[in-house]
Protein backbone atom coordinates (compact mmCIF):
# COMPACT_ATOMS: atom_id res chain seq x y z
CA UNK A 1 0.00 0.00 0.00
CA UNK A 2 2.44 2.82 -1.24
CA UNK A 3 1.17 5.94 0.52
CA UNK A 4 3.71 8.29 1.85
CA UNK A 5 1.38 10.79 3.42
CA UNK A 6 -1.56 8.68 4.41
CA UNK A 7 -2.02 10.57 7.63
CA UNK A 8 -2.70 14.49 8.72
CA UNK A 9 -0.08 16.23 10.50
CA UNK A 10 -1.62 15.81 13.60
CA UNK A 11 -0.48 12.07 13.79
CA UNK A 12 2.90 10.56 14.14
CA UNK A 13 1.79 7.40 12.45
CA UNK A 14 -0.76 5.63 10.49
CA UNK A 15 -1.44 3.52 13.29
CA UNK A 16 -1.83 6.58 15.45
CA UNK A 17 -4.18 7.79 12.93
CA UNK A 18 -5.96 3.98 13.04
CA UNK A 19 -6.33 4.04 17.22
CA UNK A 20 -7.42 8.04 17.13
CA UNK A 21 -10.24 6.80 14.58
CA UNK A 22 -10.90 4.05 16.83
CA UNK A 23 -11.31 6.09 19.99
CA UNK A 24 -13.74 8.04 18.00
CA UNK A 25 -16.11 5.78 17.22
CA UNK A 26 -16.25 4.35 20.85
CA UNK A 27 -16.82 7.93 21.79
CA UNK A 28 -19.96 7.85 19.47
CA UNK A 29 -20.97 4.78 20.28
CA UNK A 30 -20.94 5.14 23.92
CA UNK A 31 -23.21 8.30 22.91
CA UNK A 32 -25.40 5.92 21.10
CA UNK A 33 -25.45 3.31 24.12
CA UNK A 34 -27.14 6.45 26.16
CA UNK A 35 -29.72 7.03 23.34
CA UNK A 36 -30.65 3.46 23.29
CA UNK A 37 -30.72 3.27 27.19
CA UNK A 38 -32.95 6.30 27.41
CA UNK A 39 -35.60 4.37 25.64
CA UNK A 40 -34.88 0.80 27.42
CA UNK A 41 -34.81 2.59 31.06
CA UNK A 42 -38.56 3.97 30.11
CA UNK A 43 -39.45 0.54 28.52
CA UNK A 44 -37.85 -1.05 31.85
CA UNK A 45 -40.03 1.41 34.17
CA UNK A 46 -43.21 0.94 32.15
CA UNK A 47 -42.89 -3.36 32.12
CA UNK A 48 -41.89 -2.90 35.52
CA UNK A 49 -45.98 -1.15 36.27
CA UNK A 50 -47.62 -3.40 34.13
CA UNK A 51 -45.77 -6.43 33.70
CA UNK A 52 -49.28 -8.79 32.79
CA UNK A 53 -49.64 -5.87 29.79
CA UNK A 54 -46.11 -5.60 28.51
CA UNK A 55 -46.43 -9.99 28.69
CA UNK A 56 -49.44 -9.59 26.26
CA UNK A 57 -48.27 -7.34 24.39
CA UNK A 58 -44.89 -8.89 23.18
CA UNK A 59 -47.25 -12.05 22.27
CA UNK A 60 -48.44 -10.09 19.59
CA UNK A 61 -45.82 -9.19 18.01
CA UNK A 62 -44.45 -11.62 15.48
CA UNK A 63 -41.70 -13.82 16.52
CA UNK A 64 -40.52 -15.60 13.59
CA UNK A 65 -39.96 -12.20 12.05
CA UNK A 66 -38.22 -11.58 14.56
CA UNK A 67 -35.91 -14.23 14.88
CA UNK A 68 -35.02 -14.34 11.50
CA UNK A 69 -34.11 -10.63 11.35
CA UNK A 70 -31.63 -11.26 14.42
CA UNK A 71 -30.14 -14.42 12.22
CA UNK A 72 -30.12 -12.07 9.16
CA UNK A 73 -28.27 -8.89 11.48
CA UNK A 74 -25.64 -11.41 12.73
CA UNK A 75 -24.60 -12.93 9.92
CA UNK A 76 -24.36 -9.78 8.09
CA UNK A 77 -22.18 -8.44 11.12
CA UNK A 78 -19.84 -11.67 9.97
CA UNK A 79 -19.92 -10.91 6.50
CA UNK A 80 -18.47 -7.37 7.52
CA UNK A 81 -16.05 -8.61 10.32
CA UNK A 82 -14.62 -10.86 7.39
CA UNK A 83 -14.49 -8.02 5.39
CA UNK A 84 -12.38 -6.42 7.75
CA UNK A 85 -10.55 -9.55 8.39
CA UNK A 86 -9.32 -10.19 5.00
CA UNK A 87 -9.31 -6.85 3.64
CA UNK A 88 -6.07 -6.37 1.61
CA UNK A 89 -6.06 -4.72 -2.61
CA UNK A 90 -5.19 -8.47 -3.36
CA UNK A 91 -8.63 -9.20 -1.81
CA UNK A 92 -10.22 -6.10 -3.46
CA UNK A 93 -12.99 -8.28 -5.21
CA UNK A 94 -14.12 -10.48 -2.68
CA UNK A 95 -14.19 -7.55 -0.25
CA UNK A 96 -16.40 -5.78 -2.57
CA UNK A 97 -18.71 -8.66 -2.72
CA UNK A 98 -18.28 -9.15 1.33
CA UNK A 99 -19.64 -5.86 2.02
CA UNK A 100 -22.83 -5.68 -0.51
CA UNK A 101 -23.49 -8.83 0.94
CA UNK A 102 -23.47 -7.49 4.02
CA UNK A 103 -25.80 -4.50 2.68
CA UNK A 104 -27.97 -6.91 0.65
CA UNK A 105 -28.83 -8.60 4.22
CA UNK A 106 -29.19 -4.99 5.91
CA UNK A 107 -32.18 -4.54 3.47
CA UNK A 108 -33.58 -8.04 3.64
CA UNK A 109 -34.07 -6.86 7.35
CA UNK A 110 -35.57 -4.06 6.55
CA UNK A 111 -38.12 -5.62 4.24
CA UNK A 112 -39.00 -7.97 6.54
CA UNK A 113 -39.27 -5.05 8.94
CA UNK A 114 -41.93 -3.69 6.68
CA UNK A 115 -43.99 -7.04 5.97
CA UNK A 116 -43.99 -6.60 10.34
CA UNK A 117 -45.36 -3.32 10.48
CA UNK A 118 -47.73 -4.01 7.78
CA UNK A 119 -49.23 -6.84 9.45
CA UNK A 120 -49.03 -4.91 13.00
CA UNK A 121 -50.96 -2.07 11.21
CA UNK A 122 -53.65 -4.59 10.15
CA UNK A 123 -54.27 -5.83 13.83
CA UNK A 124 -54.75 -2.27 14.81
CA UNK A 125 -51.75 -2.26 16.83
CA UNK A 126 -50.09 1.05 15.82
CA UNK A 127 -50.38 4.26 18.69
CA UNK A 128 -51.34 7.51 17.09
CA UNK A 129 -52.68 6.29 13.79
CA UNK A 130 -54.91 3.18 14.45
CA UNK A 131 -54.61 1.49 17.61
CA UNK A 132 -57.73 -0.78 19.01
CA UNK A 133 -57.50 -3.30 21.74
CA UNK A 134 -60.38 -4.38 23.77
CA UNK A 135 -59.86 -5.59 27.09
CA UNK A 136 -58.44 -4.25 30.47
CA UNK A 137 -55.10 -4.21 29.56
CA UNK A 138 -55.12 -1.96 26.30
CA UNK A 139 -53.35 1.28 27.61
CA UNK A 140 -50.31 -1.02 29.05
CA UNK A 141 -50.50 -2.91 25.82
CA UNK A 142 -50.74 0.73 24.12
CA UNK A 143 -47.43 1.90 26.03
CA UNK A 144 -45.80 -1.41 24.21
CA UNK A 145 -46.56 -0.39 21.28
CA UNK A 146 -45.39 2.64 21.19
CA UNK A 147 -41.76 1.65 22.58
CA UNK A 148 -41.99 -1.27 20.15
CA UNK A 149 -42.47 1.31 17.09
CA UNK A 150 -40.18 3.90 18.34
CA UNK A 151 -37.56 1.44 19.40
CA UNK A 152 -37.49 -0.07 16.03
CA UNK A 153 -37.66 2.74 14.28
CA UNK A 154 -34.95 4.43 15.60
CA UNK A 155 -32.83 1.07 15.25
CA UNK A 156 -34.10 0.76 11.47
CA UNK A 157 -33.02 4.61 10.67
CA UNK A 158 -29.42 3.26 12.14
CA UNK A 159 -29.52 0.41 9.82
CA UNK A 160 -30.58 2.45 6.71
CA UNK A 161 -27.16 4.61 7.34
CA UNK A 162 -25.74 1.59 7.81
CA UNK A 163 -26.67 0.26 4.48
CA UNK A 164 -25.66 3.44 2.91
CA UNK A 165 -22.02 3.26 4.43
CA UNK A 166 -21.41 -0.69 3.49
CA UNK A 167 -22.81 0.19 0.05
CA UNK A 168 -20.48 3.60 0.01
CA UNK A 169 -17.21 1.26 1.11
CA UNK A 170 -18.18 -1.57 -1.28
CA UNK A 171 -17.88 0.66 -4.20
CA UNK A 172 -14.28 2.49 -2.74
CA UNK A 173 -12.87 -0.51 -2.19
CA UNK A 174 -13.84 -2.08 -5.20
CA UNK A 175 -10.49 -0.58 -6.60
CA UNK A 176 -6.92 0.02 -5.21
CA UNK A 177 -7.57 -0.02 -1.39
CA UNK A 178 -5.87 1.85 0.66
CA UNK A 179 -4.64 1.90 4.40
CA UNK A 180 -7.53 4.92 4.71
CA UNK A 181 -9.93 2.54 3.28
CA UNK A 182 -9.50 -0.12 6.16
CA UNK A 183 -9.81 2.51 8.51
CA UNK A 184 -13.22 3.41 7.39
CA UNK A 185 -13.97 0.32 6.67
CA UNK A 186 -13.19 -0.16 10.59
CA UNK A 187 -15.12 2.33 11.85
CA UNK A 188 -18.28 1.87 9.58
CA UNK A 189 -18.09 -2.31 10.66
CA UNK A 190 -17.86 -1.00 14.63
CA UNK A 191 -20.64 1.27 13.62
CA UNK A 192 -22.66 -2.30 12.09
CA UNK A 193 -21.56 -4.48 14.64
CA UNK A 194 -23.06 -2.10 17.39
CA UNK A 195 -26.39 -1.62 15.74
CA UNK A 196 -26.66 -5.48 15.69
CA UNK A 197 -25.64 -5.34 19.16
CA UNK A 198 -28.55 -2.86 19.89
CA UNK A 199 -30.83 -5.44 18.07
CA UNK A 200 -29.80 -8.60 20.38
CA UNK A 201 -31.32 -6.56 23.34
CA UNK A 202 -34.38 -4.72 21.37
CA UNK A 203 -35.08 -8.29 20.67
CA UNK A 204 -35.13 -9.66 24.02
CA UNK A 205 -37.33 -6.90 25.20
CA UNK A 206 -39.87 -6.77 22.61
CA UNK A 207 -40.27 -10.40 21.44
CA UNK A 208 -39.26 -13.15 24.26
CA UNK A 209 -41.49 -12.08 27.31
CA UNK A 210 -44.32 -13.97 27.82
CA UNK A 211 -43.89 -17.00 25.43
CA UNK A 212 -44.45 -19.36 28.03
CA UNK A 213 -47.50 -18.41 29.89
CA UNK A 214 -50.92 -17.51 28.00
CA UNK B 1 -5.51 -18.81 -1.93
CA UNK B 2 -6.28 -19.17 1.17
CA UNK B 3 -6.10 -15.39 2.24
CA UNK B 4 -9.80 -14.57 1.56
CA UNK B 5 -10.64 -17.61 3.97
CA UNK B 6 -12.12 -16.15 7.16
CA UNK B 7 -10.22 -17.10 10.50
CA UNK B 8 -12.35 -19.82 12.33
CA UNK B 9 -12.52 -17.82 15.51
CA UNK B 10 -15.06 -14.98 13.32
CA UNK B 11 -17.08 -18.92 11.91
CA UNK B 12 -17.00 -19.95 15.39
CA UNK B 13 -18.11 -16.81 17.07
CA UNK B 14 -21.24 -16.33 14.39
CA UNK B 15 -22.15 -20.20 14.61
CA UNK B 16 -22.13 -19.61 18.40
CA UNK B 17 -24.53 -16.69 18.08
CA UNK B 18 -26.63 -18.43 15.83
CA UNK B 19 -27.31 -21.07 18.60
CA UNK B 20 -27.30 -19.11 21.38
CA UNK B 21 -30.23 -17.51 19.12
CA UNK B 22 -32.14 -20.88 19.09
CA UNK B 23 -31.62 -21.27 22.59
CA UNK B 24 -32.90 -18.02 23.87
CA UNK B 25 -36.25 -18.59 21.66
CA UNK B 26 -36.76 -21.95 23.32
CA UNK B 27 -35.96 -21.36 26.32
CA UNK B 28 -38.81 -18.16 26.14
CA UNK B 29 -41.30 -21.38 25.96
CA UNK B 30 -40.20 -23.16 29.13
CA UNK B 31 -41.96 -21.30 31.69
CA UNK B 32 -39.91 -20.36 34.29
CA UNK B 33 -41.41 -17.74 35.51
CA UNK B 34 -39.44 -14.34 36.29
CA UNK B 35 -36.51 -16.43 35.41
CA UNK B 36 -37.70 -16.30 31.64
CA UNK B 37 -36.68 -12.68 31.93
CA UNK B 38 -33.24 -13.27 33.63
CA UNK B 39 -32.48 -16.50 30.89
CA UNK B 40 -33.45 -13.68 27.96
CA UNK B 41 -31.25 -11.09 29.41
CA UNK B 42 -28.32 -13.04 30.41
CA UNK B 43 -28.08 -14.65 26.59
CA UNK B 44 -28.51 -11.79 25.11
CA UNK B 45 -25.87 -10.17 27.00
CA UNK B 46 -23.21 -13.33 26.15
CA UNK B 47 -24.27 -12.66 22.18
CA UNK B 48 -23.49 -8.43 22.75
CA UNK B 49 -20.36 -9.72 24.57
CA UNK B 50 -19.07 -12.33 21.87
CA UNK B 51 -19.91 -9.62 19.28
CA UNK B 52 -17.67 -6.96 20.85
CA UNK B 53 -14.92 -9.30 21.95
CA UNK B 54 -14.98 -10.90 18.58
CA UNK B 55 -17.02 -9.12 15.78
CA UNK B 56 -15.43 -5.73 17.26
CA UNK B 57 -11.89 -6.77 18.09
CA UNK B 58 -12.36 -5.90 21.79
CA UNK B 59 -10.15 -9.16 22.44
CA UNK B 60 -6.70 -7.81 20.90
CA UNK B 61 -7.47 -4.01 22.45
CA UNK B 62 -6.33 -2.77 25.65
CA UNK B 63 -5.51 0.07 27.47
CA UNK B 64 -7.48 3.44 26.30
CA UNK B 65 -9.33 1.23 24.04
CA UNK B 66 -10.97 -0.65 26.61
CA UNK B 67 -11.57 2.26 28.75
CA UNK B 68 -13.40 4.05 25.50
CA UNK B 69 -15.52 0.99 24.87
CA UNK B 70 -16.24 0.87 28.65
CA UNK B 71 -17.07 3.99 29.30
CA UNK B 72 -20.38 3.57 27.12
CA UNK B 73 -21.22 1.33 29.47
CA UNK B 74 -20.34 2.73 32.46
CA UNK B 75 -23.01 5.49 31.72
CA UNK B 76 -25.22 3.15 30.51
CA UNK B 77 -25.45 1.42 34.29
CA UNK B 78 -25.25 5.31 36.23
CA UNK B 79 -28.40 5.50 33.55
CA UNK B 80 -30.17 2.40 34.31
CA UNK B 81 -29.08 2.19 38.27
CA UNK B 82 -30.25 6.03 39.48
CA UNK B 83 -33.24 6.07 37.06
CA UNK B 84 -34.14 2.62 38.15
CA UNK B 85 -33.72 2.55 41.82
CA UNK B 86 -37.28 4.92 42.88
CA UNK B 87 -39.39 2.53 40.99
CA UNK B 88 -37.81 -0.60 41.83
CA UNK B 89 -38.24 -0.19 45.49
CA UNK B 90 -41.02 1.94 45.53
CA UNK B 91 -44.31 -0.14 47.75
Amino acid sequence: MPESSAFAPQYASIPHRDHTAELGMWVFIATEVLLFGGLILAYLVYRHAFPQGFAEASRHTEIVIGTANTAVLLTSSFLVAWAVEIFSPDTARITTWLLMGAACLGLAFIALKGVEYSKEFGEHLVPGIDFQFAGPRGNSIQLFFIFYFVATAVHALHMLIGIGLLIALAMICRKAPTTRHHTALHSAALYWHFVDVVWIFLFALIYLPGRSSS
Amino acid sequence: MTQWRPPLSLIGAWLVLLALLALTVTLAYVPLGAGNAIVAMSIGTIKAGIVAAIFMELRHRSGLTLVFAGAGLFWLGILLWLGLMDFLTRT
